[in-house]
């Protein structure tokens, strides 16, 4: 039945649409406290993935092997701020940009070095079949899995930013940056941590999805441009709008790729509509943020008041 | 300006001295880079005149590589016709791109600019009857008539070094012209400019379009020096790639994108190409890893010579009395 199809294909949106959001979380809290584009984020999604294929074959376990790559990569991403990134904050965007661009480059070459091009992380033996979720829909239940590893980390995460006292001067930082440095907040550690929980984040994006994905180099790129629309359109600095961005891009991205081949065979021959449909689906979130941006120049939600 | 003169001078003799020595090579690499530096340019007349922050610039160049290229593989090889409408298409998405675009403001303004650049990307990529991801070869280079034959690489090179220089001129007058200063006025100080009674959107759309198009002639030029265009002159690495030669060479400076092409592909070529002995022995592999080098120099850059290197090199001039 078709219905099923949707229903299947919805799950796979809602599965990429939370990880996503993951890289997303970190992404939209550095653009939004520290009013900084880092193009580097998706270097740290990338090494989280490397760090986890290594440990994972290091322990032979892969939840050692992921909960191992976590905090490897968040001390990373706390050196790479202390060391490079810290001092750019003070920058305009344009000398944001481009270092951030040079740092793509030497971390991309430095896992290559390390690592070699691609590296193995093989989905675990126990949850490569698929479950039956209702009469007729059979799903994988790895898929599953990281669907609920979204959404505990999207809870986890919430319940940092609105209960806990970190939580609110991080918002506080987002919303008014001089604001919370006039009232005492120490901003040099808690960008800091906001960095290192970001890298944390997108460590367990690039281990949960490597399974599924391919672990090379270059990984990060095309999934940082994504995570770059997200927070565009969810609004700057606001994690609520990163997660209905993520799911709202990653749902629409992903049925639309299964589907308008299908729907333009209606209309085109074949041959065009296999070509086309695919094209469209990329082009369909970039064609949303482009909307949303020209009626809600903040986004859907904005942080800064 | 008797720099300028001497500048101009070593590039015209460029060719001759290769050709000379033998190095013909080098001759279409010192077009590529001249044709990146048109590139880079004409995104210098938005990034650093206009101060209008687009990463999307490579949508232009792409446009143009891609409107020639078909005009080729279509069997019209004219570079008169061919190029022309390379402008004029860059020209036009340019001014659809940017009536969008400039309604937005800073980060938004990067975004969205970088949107349309990868919606134009994916839809290059579906092109399957103009060979989709694999891109298309052209059987020839364009041809220019009156004699020129750009399948030499030497006329290819004057033909790219005559359209640069004219560039070059054409926004050193427009940078002087009133257009020019109004666009600068409005990088400055935008509340100030609108409230003067200049309108700010039309002046940035119009500057926005000129460096479109002029985009667009670099896109010709460079699918017409590779015989070749593929879906990577859109792709977001581009742009960025783009906007790096122009914050190298420097923001708003006339020269800037000329310097930035020319270091930045200097530097890619020379590390991959030229072994050092001593770090050859240390690493052996190490020429596979030139972004590493290119990487760390760029870093080394915005760190310490973040006005970029043409402003560097006018502080040394100027501090000596």
């Amino acid at each position: 039945m078709s219905w099923i199809l949707i229903l299947e294909q919805s799950l796979n949106g809602l599965q990429f649409g939370l990880m996503l959001f993951l890289l997303a979380a970190g992404l939209t809290l550095v653009f939004g406290i520290m009013d900084m584009i880092n193009l580097a984020h998706g270097s740290l999604y990338m090494l989280g993935a490397f760090l986890a294929s290594m440990f994972v074959q290091l322990t032979g376990s892969f939840l050692a092997g992921v909960l191992l790559a976590i905090p490897a990569t968040a001390l990373l991403g706390m050196v790479l701020e202390v060391s490079v990134l810290r001092t750019l904050y003070a920058r305009d965007h344009l000398s944001q940009v481009l270092a951030t661009f040079a740092l793509i480059l030497i971390i991309n070459e430095l896992v290559r070095l390390a690592w070699g091009s691609d590296a193995a992380l093989p989905m675990p033996a126990a949850l490569s079949g698929p479950v039956e979720l209702l009469p007729g829909l059979r799903y994988p239940s790895y898929r599953l899995v990281i669907i609920a590893v979204g959404l505990a980390v999207a809870l986890l995460l919430y319940f940092l930013v609105a209960k806990t006292k970190v939580g609110m001067l991080v918002r506080a930082g987002a919303s008014n940056r001089e604001m919370a440095l006039a009232m005492g907040v120490n901003i040099r550690l808690l960008f800091t941590l906001v960095f290192g929980v970001g890298a944390a984040l997108c460590a367990v994006a690039g281990a949960m999805l490597a399974p599924l994905l391919a672990v090379q180099v270059g990984m990060g790129e095309n999934i940082l441009i994504l995570a770059f629309v997200v927070i565009v359109i969810g609004g700057i600095g606001s994690i609520r709008g990163a997660l209905v961005g993520s799911v709202l891009v990653g749902v629409v991205d992903t049925i639309g790729r299964a589907f308008l081949p299908i729907l333009l065979g209606a209309f085109f021959q074949p041959r065009v509509a296999s070509a086309a449909g695919p094209a469209l689906a990329s082009v369909m979130i970039y064609l949303i943020m482009a909307i949303v941006l020209y009626f809600r120049p903040q986004g859907l939600f904005p942080a800064r008041g | 300006m008797r720099k300028v003169f001497l500048v101009i001078l070593l590039l015209l003799a460029f060719p001759v001295a290769m050709q000379w020595l033998g190095y013909l090579f080098y001759v279409s690499f010192a077009s590529r880079v001249l044709i990146y530096a048109i590139a880079a340019t004409s995104l210098n007349l938005v990034l650093g005149y206009g101060g209008m922050l687009s990463f999307g610039h490579a949508a232009f160049v792409g446009a143009g590589a891609y409107v020639s290229s078909i005009l080729v593989a279509e069997g019209v090889a004219s570079a008169w016709i061919g190029w022309p409408a390379a402008v004029a298409a860059a020209a036009l998405l340019a001014w659809i791109i940017g009536a969008i675009s400039l309604r937005t403001r800073g980060v938004y303004f990067i975004m969205i600019t970088l949107a349309f650049a990868q919606m134009m990307f994916y839809l290059v990529n579906s092109m399957k009857a103009y060979g989709g991801d694999e891109g298309l070869t052209l059987p020839r280079r364009a041809e220019l008539g009156l004699g020129v034959d750009l399948g030499n690489e030497v006329a290819f090179y004057y033909t790219v070094l005559a359209i640069l220089l004219a560039g070059l001129y054409a926004l050193h007058r427009l940078a002087h012209s009133r257009f020019g200063r109004v666009v600068v006025a409005i990088r400055e100080n935008e509340a100030r400019a609108q409230a003067i009674g200049i309108p700010v959107y039309r002046y940035q759309l119009v500057c926005f379009v000129i460096a479109g198009a002029a985009g667009g002639i670099a896109g010709a030029l460079l699918a017409s020096h590779g015989k070749y265009v593929n879906p990577n002159v859109l792709h977001w690495i581009q742009s960025g790639t783009l906007m790096i030669m122009v914050i190298l060479g420097g923001v708003g400076h006339l020269w800037g994108g000329v310097i930035g092409a020319a270091v930045l592909l200097g530097l890619e070529h020379l590390i991959a190409d030229h072994p050092i002995p001593w770090l050859a022995q240390i690493a052996p592999n190490y020429q596979q890893h030139a972004n590493l080098g290119v990487g760390i120099v760029l870093l080394l850059i915005v760190l310490f010579a973040p006005q970029g290197i043409a402003r560097l090199l006018e502080r040394k001039r100027n501090a000596r009395p």
